[in-house]
C-alpha cells in the first residue's frame, strides 16, 4: 500500500506506540497515509480504537515480518 | 476526563500518566488531581519514586522472599532498580517522559493545595505549568466528565 509516512514503534509499549502516532499525523494533511510498525502486540487493538476515536481511518492492520503494520488515513 | 492521583509509589504513578496521555492524543480533554502521596509525581526531582516489596504479595520476584527478607535495609532501593531496569528493557516510557507528554498535549495537572500545605511542600520543589487549588476545583471539571478516575 502506498503511503506519505512512516512511523516506526518497533521497541516501544504502551501508551508510545498510539501518543506518538498521534504526534506523526500532526503535521500530516487530509486524505494523506501513515504507515505504523510496532512490535508492541497491544497496539492492534489499541490502534483500532485509536482510529476509530480519533476519525483517523484504519485502512489495514497485519503482521510483516513478526512486526505490526498499520496504514491509518489522516480524516 | 479527569482523574484522581493519590499514589506516589513506582507501580501506582504509571496508571494516571498513562491514562492521561493517551486520553489526550484521542483527544480528550483532561484533568489529573495531585493529592496526597500523589503530589510525588509532580515533583521536578522524580528520582525518589520507588516500589517496595513489602505488603506486596502480587510482585513478581525472581525468587520467592519471605516477607522477613523484603523487610531488609536495602531491599526497597533493589526492588526499585530492578523494576527500573525491566521497564526500560521493555521499552515503557519513564515517569518524566509520560508527563512530558502530557504537559505538551495540555493535560491540566492540578496540586492540591492542602496537601501541599500538609506536607511543607514548596511550589518550588513542583515542575512550572501546573495549577494549586481545591476539591471544589476538582469537582467543577469532573462533574462535566464522561470519566472520572480514583487512582
Amino acid at each position: 500500500m502506498n503511503f506519505d509516512k512512516e512511523f516506526d514503534a518497533s521497541g516501544l509499549a504502551c501508551p508510545l506506540p498510539i501518543v506518538k502516532t498521534k504526534k506523526s499525523l500532526a503535521d500530516m494533511a487530509s486524505g494523506q497515509v501513515l504507515k505504523v510498525v510496532a512490535t508492541d502486540p497491544g497496539s492492534v487493538a489499541d490502534m483500532a480504537a485509536f482510529a476509530e476515536q480519533t476519525g483517523n481511518p484504519l485502512l489495514s492492520s497485519g503482521q510483516e515480518g513478526g512486526k505490526y503494520v498499520f496504514f491509518l488515513k489522516k480524516g | 476526563m479527569a482523574i484522581i492521583a493519590t499514589k506516589g509509589a513506582l507501580d501506582m504513578a504509571y496508571p494516571p500518566l498513562i491514562l492521561a496521555s493517551t486520553a489526550a492524543s484521542l483527544g480528550w480533554d483532561v484533568q489529573v488531581f495531585f493529592t496526597f502521596y500523589g503530589l510525588q509525581l509532580l515533583r521536578k526531582d522524580l528520582s525518589g519514586i520507588a516500589i517496595s516489596p513489602l505488603a506486596n504479595p502480587a510482585m513478581p520476584m525472581p525468587v520467592p522472599m519471605p516477607v522477613m527478607v523484603s523487610a531488609l535495609p536495602g531491599m526497597q532501593a533493589m526492588a526499585t532498580s530492578m523494576m527500573k531496569a525491566k521497564l526500560k528493557k521493555k521499552g515503557v516510557a519513564s515517569l518524566a517522559e509520560l508527563r512530558s507528554i502530557c504537559l505538551e498535549a495540555d493535560v491540566k495537572f492540578i496540586a492540591c493545595q492542602m496537601t501541599v500545605d500538609l506536607f511543607d511542600f514548596s511550589k518550588a520543589d513542583f515542575i512550572d505549568g501546573i495549577e494549586y487549588g481545591g476539591a471544589a476545583t476538582f469537582l467543577k471539571f469532573a462533574g462535566e466528565t464522561d470519566v472520572c478516575l480514583f487512582i
